[in-house]
């Protein structure tokens, strides 16, 4: 292997274990903050108790997304410096302007909420929650533009060896944009229902706390539903875009070769070792034409005419992205989604009204839906990021060009071992947390004390 | 004035802000294991800079979110050229947020002993290897014609480099004394106070020596200036210490980190990162910026959202002015 493999390992597991988090964390924060607005409004204790519980869990969460965030900020300088000096004029803008309007806002008012539970009026206080929960939005909107600029440059002319920014509006306001975030800000409600779900199952299992753990069960079951339903319309708009800015992609998702008319969708298949040949499928009819096209009869391209297109529109070259990695992380993306919103519907139907499910396997299924959406956000953009291949930037530059030539096979190499293990070692400390205090379940509130010198709330 | 000028002046303010408002957050954790005899006296240690550090820690990714975009080659170069150096400062701040947060998530010494030697450390490597990365930032690394950093790690370690570690991390740990004095009351206040006496006597002359060094090798007039500015401020902190006039003690240590910041920058301008193999490779405010374009639009952003960020993390500070007490912390 050598610096530039490294670098890309390395930039893939950063990447995907700071995902993990970050939907939690946009997801949970505006559910802690939606049950806050609760128990301001309503000063039904339970709504406090939920708060303080979820609360928690957020912000063990929270901090690991943010000691990772900080490597993905240098990243790109330490281990893709041709890539930050193609693009620095354009990519630079919106990762700035998250540091400048999102991160500054998501720290200090996070700072205020854990600190001033007994420092700010109750309203405030409130308020301080939905302002960093709406730091947390504003800066998904500013990465995913800037992802959205790799994906389908927009707004840009050839400078002096590299892109240069002609238009912030369309880098900012671009279709790619637009669709990215409404599908990844749905996907991250769906992981915090999922979360709200699961934990609520855990408890009501055992029979714990059943007035604070029956609304949340029932919160965390509608917002995956809700959610679910808004990630589906994102995607279905997304694949359409994606079909025609990137039909490689789109053709690599179902490992289609030749254009096809009323080209089916593959739920499963057992292909031949080296992928290209399939023995067994199941197959949906003209499924893939509708998600590309919007209509069942659609023509779709196979990755054999893009190939050749690409070969005369960009010179000789493999633009054929790993086709068994985009095809299976396209299904497993869908069906973690989908799975998780029928155990979400399951939840709600089995325990209507005031009846409680019965069956131990829906319980345990519930528990499982957790895992669920991290599993589909991680193949989202494992498989985002790999259809793209070979390009870091679709049509501009190549990955295998983006690398940092001054950084040596053995410095990339400490970086992927160092902050593997690192990630490693901190992945078990926070799991172990995690489930300590979900274990624990929600904390009995203390009769209120306004008195000014009581002890810190929440002190480290 | 030139846009490149301005984001320069705006990079070196976003340095000299983190410097500032992190340097004490470095200091606390680097006092941790002298001011704190006992758990309690620890945490309340840590709650002086618990409800801002994640706050302070944001002007650095903003720091090198507006080097990328703003000077692209500034940001690659420096990033891809100090590899290792950087990824010790970045385990160091992931470990040392971490330690922060979850030293308190479990009963039981062993684990809070754990993460309070990963507070030390992780604030101790940080505070030394910033100044190393400015001292060589100014003294000129190699840098070949495709501005490529071209030397390896141990030609970061020159003499004039970990001065620069040595004067940033004691004038962190004063800076950070002198916080703990001003946000303290009792016990921890007084000895905090006592630390500082005895750290603002070695910082002078570490830090009045590395500023020496770096006029006599540049010879700038303004650098020259502030940086004897920087040195008066940092003097004026000693009798300010022994008075226990905390709050302008506290300015002082401030003045300090900002007036050697700027000495620094200015010295730097118009490069921002010299070569040494040949003046003609050097990265400068012209050659390794972003479009006028580009830098008119982070203007427009810049000039609009700061004030919005200095006036609410100014706030957060007045919201938790009150001076600590172990009775602030619950048994």
């Amino acid at each position: 292997m050598d610096s530039l493999d490294l670098s890309r390992w390395q930039f893939g597991i950063t990447t995907v274990y700071h995902f993990i988090f970050v939907p939690i964390t946009i997801g949970l924060s505006a559910l802690v903050a939606g049950l806050q607005t609760a128990w301001v409004r309503t000063g039904k204790e339970h709504y406090l108790r939920a708060t303080k519980f979820w609360g928690k869990l957020f912000l063990i969460n929270f901090a690991i997304g943010v000691v990772t965030g900080i490597v993905q900020e240098f990243q790109f300088g330490m281990n893709w410096s041709n890539y930050s000096r193609f693009v620095g004029d354009i990519f630079g803008a919106p990762l700035a302007m998250e540091g400048l309007l999102a991160f500054f806002l998501e720290s200090t008012f996070l700072g205020l909420w854990i600190f001033g539970w007994d420092r700010l009026p109750k309203r405030l206080h409130l308020a301080t929650i939905w302002t960093a929960s709406i730091g947390t939005m504003l800066s998904a909107y500013f990465i995913l533009a800037a992802n959205s600029w790799m994906q389908h440059p927009v707004g840009w002319r050839m400078g002096d060896g590299r892109a240069e920014l002609t238009s912030i509006g369309a880098v900012l306001t671009q279709k790619t944009t637009l669709v990215t975030v409404p599908h990844t800000l749905t996907a991250c409600f769906l992981t915090a229902g999922a979360l709200l779900l699961a934990v609520s199952a855990w408890h009501l299992r055992k029979g714990n706390q059943e007035e604070v753990f029956r609304p949340s069960l029932r919160l965390g079951a509608w917002v995956v539903l809700i959610a679910g339903a808004g990630v589906l319309i994102t995607g279905d708009v997304q694949a359409r875009v994606m079909t025609e800015q990137q039909p490689m992609k789109m053709a690599a998702a179902e490992a289609l070769y030749r254009n096809t008319e009323s080209a089916s969708f593959s739920v499963f298949t057992i292909g031949s070792l080296d992928g290209k040949e399939e023995v067994w499928s199941v197959r949906i009819p003209s499924l893939l034409s509708f998600m590309a096209t919007g209509s069942p009869s659609g023509e779709v391209e196979g990755i054999n005419d893009v190939q050749a297109q690409y070969e005369q529109q960009y010179g000789e070259g493999d633009y054929t992205p790993i086709v068994p990695v985009t095809y299976w992380s396209f299904r497993l993306m869908i069906g973690f989604g989908g799975l998780a919103m029928l155990v979400a519907l399951a939840a709600l139907w089995f325990n209507r009204g005031e009846r409680r499910a019965r069956s131990r396997w829906l319980w345990i299924a519930g528990i499982g839906t957790v895992a669920m959406p991290l599993l589909a956000n991680s193949f989202g953009w494992i498989f985002t990021e790999m259809g793209r291949q070979p390009w870091t930037v679709f049509g501009l530059f190549k990955t295998s060009e983006s690398g940092s030539p001054s950084v040596s096979t053995g410095e990339a190499a400490t970086g992927l071992i160092v902050l593997t293990v690192l990630y490693g070692i901190l992945a078990v400390i926070e799991v172990g947390l995690f489930l300590k205090y979900a274990r624990a379940g929600a904390p009995d509130i203390p009769v209120e004390n306004e008195a000014d010198d009581r002890p810190l709330a929440f002190a480290y | 004035m030139d846009l490149t000028t301005v984001w320069f002046l705006l990079i070196a303010v976003l340095w000299a802000g983190y410097f500032l408002l992190e340097g004490f957050d470095f200091g606390v954790g680097i006092l941790l294991p002298f001011v704190g005899r006992d758990d309690r006296s620890r945490r309340l240690a840590i709650n002086t800079i618990g409800p801002v550090w994640d706050g302070n820690e944001v002007w650095l990714l903003v720091a090198g979110g507006a080097t990328f975009a703003a000077f692209p080659e500034w940001y690659a170069t420096l990033f891809s050229g100090f590899f290792l150096p950087l990824l010790i400062i970045l385990v160091a701040l992931i470990v040392r947020g971490l330690a922060f947060e979850y030293r308190g998530k479990r009963d039981g010494a062993a684990w809070k002993k754990r993460w309070d030697t990963a507070i030390f450390v992780c604030s101790l490597i940080p505070a030394i290897l910033w100044g190393v990365a400015f001292g060589n930032i100014l003294r000129g690394v190699p840098i070949d014609a495709n501005h490529e950093y071209a030397g390896g790690f141990v030609n970061l370690l020159n003499p004039y480099a970990l001065l620069g570690g040595l004067t940033t991390l004691v004038l962190f740990t004063l800076h950070g004394a002198v916080f703990l004095a001003l946000k303290t009351d009792g016990p921890m206040r007084e000895q905090a106070g006592q630390i500082a006496e005895t750290t603002a006597l070695v910082a002078v002359p570490v830090a009045a020596g590395f500023l020496a060094w770096t006029g006599f090798a540049h010879a700038d007039g303004w650098g020259i200036a502030l940086s004897a500015l920087a040195a008066i401020a940092l003097v004026t902190a000693i009798p300010l210490t022994r008075a226990r006039r905390e709050g302008w003690a506290f300015t002082a240590t401030a003045a300090t980190l900002l007036l050697a910041v700027a000495a620094l920058f200015v010295t730097l301008f118009p490069d921002v990162m010299p070569s040494t193999l040949d003046p003609a490779f050097s990265l400068t405010v012209h050659n390794a910026s972003s479009t006028p374009y580009t830098l008119r639009v982070m203007t427009w952003v810049a000039v609009f959202f700061t004030p919005i960020v200095l006036l609410y993390q100014g706030w957060t500070y007045w919201v938790f002015r009150k001076r600590l007490t172990l009775g602030d912390i619950p048994a």
